[in-house]
């Protein structure tokens, strides 16, 4: 279906990337927020809690995170499309409740503009440490899907794609930002609301006494009922079964816990997204994300300049990680470069995923900054000079 | 038999329970069904709209009440009840929304979210079976555990005090304070009607006896002897200030209507300010309507 037009601000606007998420939220039909300040992601709340009375809606700040986190989940199950917005140590105190979403299949969006860690860290510089926590944080087996935008277009343009994504599959969508994406100001268009495409919830047409909550019909993604429509359906966190209702067999947690996988891992292609440039040929491929993709940027062109053959892949989807499209490329190339602001985690997936075909380098920092090209530059042309694996 | 001339004329309040999960977890002599029983007899006295009435739980015993429940109910995470229930009431404003939880799970890892939702005089009935102990996971020190207990992690004597839940959440905002025990199941059926008459913050404090626990490690005897103290030492003071009614092992338990005091809810505030301050660009929230896939 197309946007609601109320929440659609169309036009050619100078915005930041917080600023920029609010709007993707608002486009996509979220019209419940709840959140705690944290910075540099404040902005994102400040600018929904001064937009929402104007288009119908309601923010609420509250006490903490680990309110917010929940909060958001109860607006879900009464009928909204709802999200929060955080940084680093808010982000660890959402944690549970990212696995009750998970357990729950409950729809939202957690808005994560990083920053340098751990503990307190650097609450006004930018990091991309918060990966492997997006992905892993909450206690137990589950799978989420994490975006990683690199420019306030796509702050607006993928939290859209966020709120579709957590529709589509039931499942909390982590819109990975980090401090320089948020804050750094860009030409951002927005469209026309019937430009944009928004996914409804999967709501159930079944009258009250066919409906089974947690029954799915082959595609492993259930459909849903709203407080209030007379559906009495039950809600919880514990291991359930069809109906909903809590059952702590080990038969019931296998068939619950790998529905949950499976239902984004088998669709992992489909929700794949990345951008990539010259790959045919490369004999190096520089994977990055996030604002390190634009800083990669100088440094590939520099390497081409050089006369090096190097291969660009952006990730957009961080999560599932598009382990495809690694293995593919490891056949045939080289070497990969992964420059990234942390010690090493998505690193880590692609050295996983070439599984030994190729060879994998490492471009840390440990946050507060961005990298200097010439730092990228320096392990491309190492890994280029490397022997094929 | 017995068993047939109960069919016939019906257990009342059964049309109330997921009879399909029986029997409950809970132990001979726990209070938590007791209380089940009240609410389900206010929801028939106070004729409420069923399909408006959504319960939300958090973890423990008393947690496990949304599961009995047969309503839109959600067991949500340790201590979370209220935030949940906040944001199932904003997005839908129409839902009677009541929280039923513990008081380990309420005044403990929850206290924080209950001291704002009174505050802010969030419209949620709360309904905090306090039976002065963490028992689903063994017999811990709560919160509301009272002075001397003894506990499986105070095994010498608790030491450190206890909250008075109703000041606490008289002085926090609530406009609606009542304490009954098991043992008074009318009076708290009628405090259940009262609150649903109420806009805003309803707190309502239910002792119950955890003779598994709490009365097995403090001799405090079996169900019915709790039910013989609760008759014995319960005294009825509507409107008694709510300073004067914290709890002891095994002294006086004040009980009644504390506080029936009205201020603007949460919502109301909220449209008030956006209609001041905006004018003709407030915008209502419109009624949830779903957009069916």
């Amino acid at each position: 279906m197309k946007a609601d037009p109320r929440g659609v601000l169309t036009g050619t606007h100078f915005m930041d990337g917080d600023h920029a998420c609010c709007e993707g939220a608002l486009a996509a039909g979220s019209r419940f927020a709840a959140g705690y300040p944290i910075t540099p992601s404040t902005e994102i709340v400040e600018r929904f809690a001064s937009r929402v009375p104007t288009v119908g809606g309601t923010f609420i700040q509250m006490e903490d995170e680990l309110a917010a986190s929940i909060t958001l989940q109860g607006a879900v199950w009464g009928g909204a499309k709802a999200f929060t917005v955080t940084s680093g140590p808010g982000f660890s105190l959402m944690m549970e409740h990212i696995g009750y979403a998970a357990m729950t299949e409950t729809p939202c969006v957690f808005v994560d503009v990083q920053r340098g860690g751990p503990s307190t860290g650097l609450p006004t510089l930018p990091a991309q440490a918060d990966m492997m926590q997006a992905r892993w944080g909450s206690h137990g087996d589950y799978e989420i899907i994490a975006l990683c935008p690199n420019s306030p277009q796509e702050c607006f343009d993928l939290t859209i794609k966020a709120f579709n994504l957590a529709e589509e599959f039931r499942v909390p969508v982590m819109f990975m930002m980090d401090e320089v994406v948020g804050h750094m100001t860009e030409k951002v268009v927005i469209p026309a609301a019937d430009q944009i495409e928004v996914v409804p919830r999967r709501h159930t047409r079944k009258p009250v006494d066919e409906y089974l909550p947690y029954a799915t019909n082959g595609d492993l993604v259930p459909e849903m009922a709203h407080a209030g429509e007379g559906y009495n359906f039950h809600v919880t966190g514990l291991t359930h079964d069809e109906h909903g209702y809590p059952n702590m067999t080990p038969q019931i947690q296998d068939k619950l816990v790998r529905r949950l996988q499976n239902k984004i891992r088998d669709a992992a292609d489909r929700i794949a997204l990345f951008e990539e440039e010259q790959l045919e040929g490369a004999d190096v491929v520089v994977v990055s994300y996030g604002i390190t993709s634009r800083v990669a940027q100088r440094a590939i062109e520099a390497a081409r300049e050089r006369g090096l053959r190097v291969g660009k892949l952006r990730l957009i989807t961080a999560w599932p990680f598009p382990e495809k499209k690694i293995r593919e490329l490891a056949a045939n190339v080289k070497a990969f470069v992964v420059p990234e602001l942390n010690l090493g985690q998505m690193v880590r997936e692609v050295e996983r995923a070439a599984a030994g075909q190729a060879k994998t380098f490492a471009v840390s920092h440990a946050g507060g900054g961005v990298h200097n090209p010439e730092d990228i530059l320096k392990v491309i042309v190492e890994a280029s000079r490397c022997q094929a694996a | 038999m017995p068993g047939s001339l109960i069919n016939d004329l019906g257990n009342p309040v059964e049309p109330f329970l997921r009879s399909d999960r029986m029997p409950h977890i809970w132990c001979p002599g726990c209070g938590i069904g007791t209380t089940v029983n009240s609410f389900a007899r206010a929801l028939i006295e106070s004729k409420i709209d069923l399909q408006s009435l959504a319960l939300v739980s958090g973890i423990g015993c008393t947690g496990r009440v949304a599961g009995y429940v047969k309503l839109d109910s959600f067991h949500t995470t340790h201590g979370r009840a209220i935030p949940f229930a906040t944001g199932l009431k904003l997005a839908n404003p129409k839902l009677n929304v009541v929280v039923y939880s513990g008081d380990g799970d309420l005044s403990a890892i929850g206290g924080n979210h209950l001291i704002h939702a009174a505050r802010r005089n969030i419209d949620l009935k709360v309904i905090c079976v306090n039976n002065l102990i963490y028992a689903m996971t063994g017999g811990q020190t709560a919160p509301t555990t009272p002075d001397h207990s003894i506990t499986s992690t105070n095994p010498y004597g608790v030491f450190e005090p206890s909250f008075n839940l109703p000041h606490l959440v008289e002085a926090a905002g609530a406009v609606y304070v009542a304490r009954w025990t098991t043992f008074h199941v009318r009076q708290l059926s009628r405090s259940i009607s009262e609150a649903f008459q109420k806009k805003g913050f309803s707190f309502i404090e239910v002792i119950s006896p955890c003779p598994t626990l709490y009365q097995r490690r403090n001799k405090l005897g079996d169900g019915l002897d709790a039910m013989k103290y609760y008759k014995e030492k319960s005294k009825v003071r509507h409107g008694a200030p709510t300073n004067e009614v914290g709890l002891t092992m095994t002294g006086e338990i004040v009980v009644g209507k504390f506080v029936d005091r009205d201020r603007p809810d949460y919502q109301t505030m909220m449209r008030t300010q956006y209609t001041e301050s905006l004018g003709e660009r407030f915008v209502e929230q419109p009624e949830m309507v779903c957009d069916c896939s």
